[in-house]
């Protein structure tokens, strides 16, 4: 379990982050969305305590992770920079972290093998592609099996096999009851992974909430009708709160209202209705729309 | 939603935590860490060849040139064991860049993040470098010094001349203290590694301290020279002689020496109250 209270970071006198709190919780797996520069990447430092809180406080499974006795039974971390060696093999990358807990060559071998990186195990790890990097820094999080997993960006660079590599094992750890935490830009991505959502914007909690809640509350969606009586079935609509939208065709978006009262009320005026779909928001427009209002640099603003 | 929430037991409270082949971190097994890092890169390895290279191979250039390596009224033991120790002066560069790199080496490439991640606590990092690297180079220069010795002394009797005993005066002093002397500069650039976290600010700041300084130093007026002799080069020179080699002023050896391990002390200390208070 992650939990934040009141975390803020200032770095000089930017605010990375301002007055955060959430909590992310064991068995699922939740996503961390957000523009870039929202703080997700600050966040996830002082999760790791690498960097330290300007105010507030961050526990991980309930302690204070740096004064934690066995760190990597605790927290496993992917950060979005490279934290490798180039210098160093990948087993020997991970040899040394797992040396710190007296993790065995065992299990140093066992990650390289789920991370799929077996035949390149004893080459330098600079001449990695991005992907293979990744995979690297994924196992490196996984090396000592920890109660928390924090992933930054982990399908970044990865080629479809890996995205699906992660999916799965993103689900297996949260099965598991760890707690996996987990950020990322690509929102098809999180909505096929994701249980929860923790949504940042200009370093502020814009929500924390469920995918399915997230996606339906946003207004984006609406209802598809089409009927050759697209004018008198928009009257029949009117209301306060209703809109309708027709182009001219036989279809016409209508939101504000449930496909149970569209379809009752075209019963009732004998109109035909050949066509009645509730559209959902995907991920992405209901992520566009809850934080248009806080994205740092809008391409072509002047300052 | 709710159901896919309920489904994972560590939801729970009191659910049994999730398996783990973790245990604590110990100062000792950080020090496995970083030696298992330190070992692992060819960097390492090159400076210590071209070490031991440069402090066998000009020892054995000084014996062999004849009359310094040799015991005469005009020239003691020491002054000879000195001499063929030039090597050290050269050594102590490639050294100093082993530590410099040892520390920085981790944030240039970004390994810090992974290596802080793990142990949080942060400073047992620090000594398990200091740890890592002495327990390299100490040996390692020992090595070293002893074998410079020895080839010089063979390369001597070979021409039948009075070789230097390992018994005459000051000698022992001298061989050991060299290889002391090169692992507390080894010692200084990780602390200035740690501390600058730059390579090149590193390198930088060692090459100035160790090489530029006390040349310049050496050039000074008479009156404003009362400095020189606590230029951590000189000090801690002392211990090998290498006072004879410039002249001037100078502290006793291990008065000198013990300046320059306060040298060292202080720059570790800074770099881990640096480690301990910043952002990584």
């Amino acid at each position: 379990m992650i939990e934040i209270d009141g975390l803020t970071k200032r770095y000089g006198d930017k605010t990375a982050v301002d007055g955060l709190s959430f909590v992310v919780e064991p068995g699922v797996v939740t996503g961390f969305l957000g523009p870039n520069g929202a703080g997700k990447s600050t966040t996830m430092r002082v999760i790791a305590g690498l960097d330290r809180p300007t105010s507030g406080t961050v526990r991980v499974n309930g302690k204070h992770y740096p004064g934690a006795a066995a760190p990597m039974s605790e927290l496993g971390i992917l950060l979005d920079a490279r934290s490798v060696h180039p210098g160093l093999s990948a087993r020997n990358n991970l040899l040394a972290l797992a040396r710190t807990a007296g993790i065995g060559r065992r299990r140093v071998d066992e990650v390289i093998e789920l991370a799929g990186l077996g035949e390149v195990a004893g080459t330098r790890a600079g001449g990695f592609s991005l992907g293979m990097g990744q995979r690297l820094g994924v196992a490196a999080a996984l090396l000592g099996q920890p109660q928390t997993v924090v992933l930054d960006e982990p399908v970044n660079g990865l080629d479809p096999d890996g995205v699906r590599w992660i999916r799965l094992l993103l689900k297996s750890l949260a099965a598991e009851g760890r707690t996996v935490f987990v950020s990322s830009h690509l929102m098809s991505e999180m909505a096929q992974t994701a249980t929860r959502l923790v949504v940042l914007g200009r370093g502020r909690l814009i929500s924390e909430t469920s995918v399915e809640d997230f996606t339906g509350h946003a207004t984006a969606g609406g209802i598809l009708v089409r009927t050759p009586e697209t004018a008198r079935l928009g009257q029949l609509l009117a209301a306060p709160g209703v809109t309708v939208i027709n182009d001219g065709t036989d279809l016409m978006r209508v939101s504000g209202t449930t496909a149970e009262q569209i379809g009752t009320a075209a019963w009732r005026a004998h109109l035909p209705v050949y066509e009645l779909t509730p559209t959902h928001a995907s991920l992405e427009e209901a992520f566009m729309q809850v934080t248009k209002d806080s994205i740092e640099y809008h391409a072509g603003a002047t300052r | 939603m709710s159901a896919v929430m309920q489904a994972g037991p560590g939801l729970r409270k009191g659910a049994p935590a999730p398996p783990t082949v973790a245990g604590p971190v110990t100062q000792l097994r950080v020090v496995r860490s970083e030696w298992t890092k330190l070992r692992a890169l060819r960097s390492t390895w090159w400076c210590a060849l071209i070490a031991v290279v440069l402090i066998v191979g000009l020892g054995a250039a000084v014996a062999g040139s004849g009359t310094p390596y040799r015991v005469s009224a005009a020239n003691s033991a020491a002054g000879g064991i000195t001499l063929s120790l030039i090597g050290v002066l050269f050594a102590q560069l490639v050294l100093g860049m082993l530590g410099v790199l040892a520390f920085s080496g981790e944030y240039a490439t970004g390994m810090i993040r992974a290596t802080l991640a793990v142990v949080p606590s942060r400073l047992p990092v620090l000594w398990a470098k200091l740890i890592a690297v002495v327990g390299l180079l100490l040996p390692l220069s020992l090595l070293a010094t002893v074998a410079e010795f020895f080839t010089a002394t063979a390369l001597e009797s070979s021409r039948r001349g009075s070789a230097i005993s390992l018994t005459d005066p000051g000698v022992l002093r001298e061989i050991v203290g060299a290889s002391l002397y090169l692992t507390v500069i080894a010692v200084i650039g990780l602390a200035l590694g740690a501390l600058l976290r730059r390579t090149a600010a590193g390198l930088s700041v060692f090459a100035a301290v160790f090489l530029v300084v006390p040349l310049v130093a050496a050039y000074l007026p008479h009156a404003i020279k009362g400095f020189v002799p606590y230029l951590p080069s000189n000090a801690g020179g002392t211990i090998w002689g290498a006072g004879k080699l410039f002249g001037g002023q100078q502290l006793g050896p291990w008065t000198g020496f013990a300046v320059l391990c306060g040298y060292a002390i202080v720059l570790i200390g800074l770099a881990a109250w640096r480690l301990r208070r910043r952002d990584a």
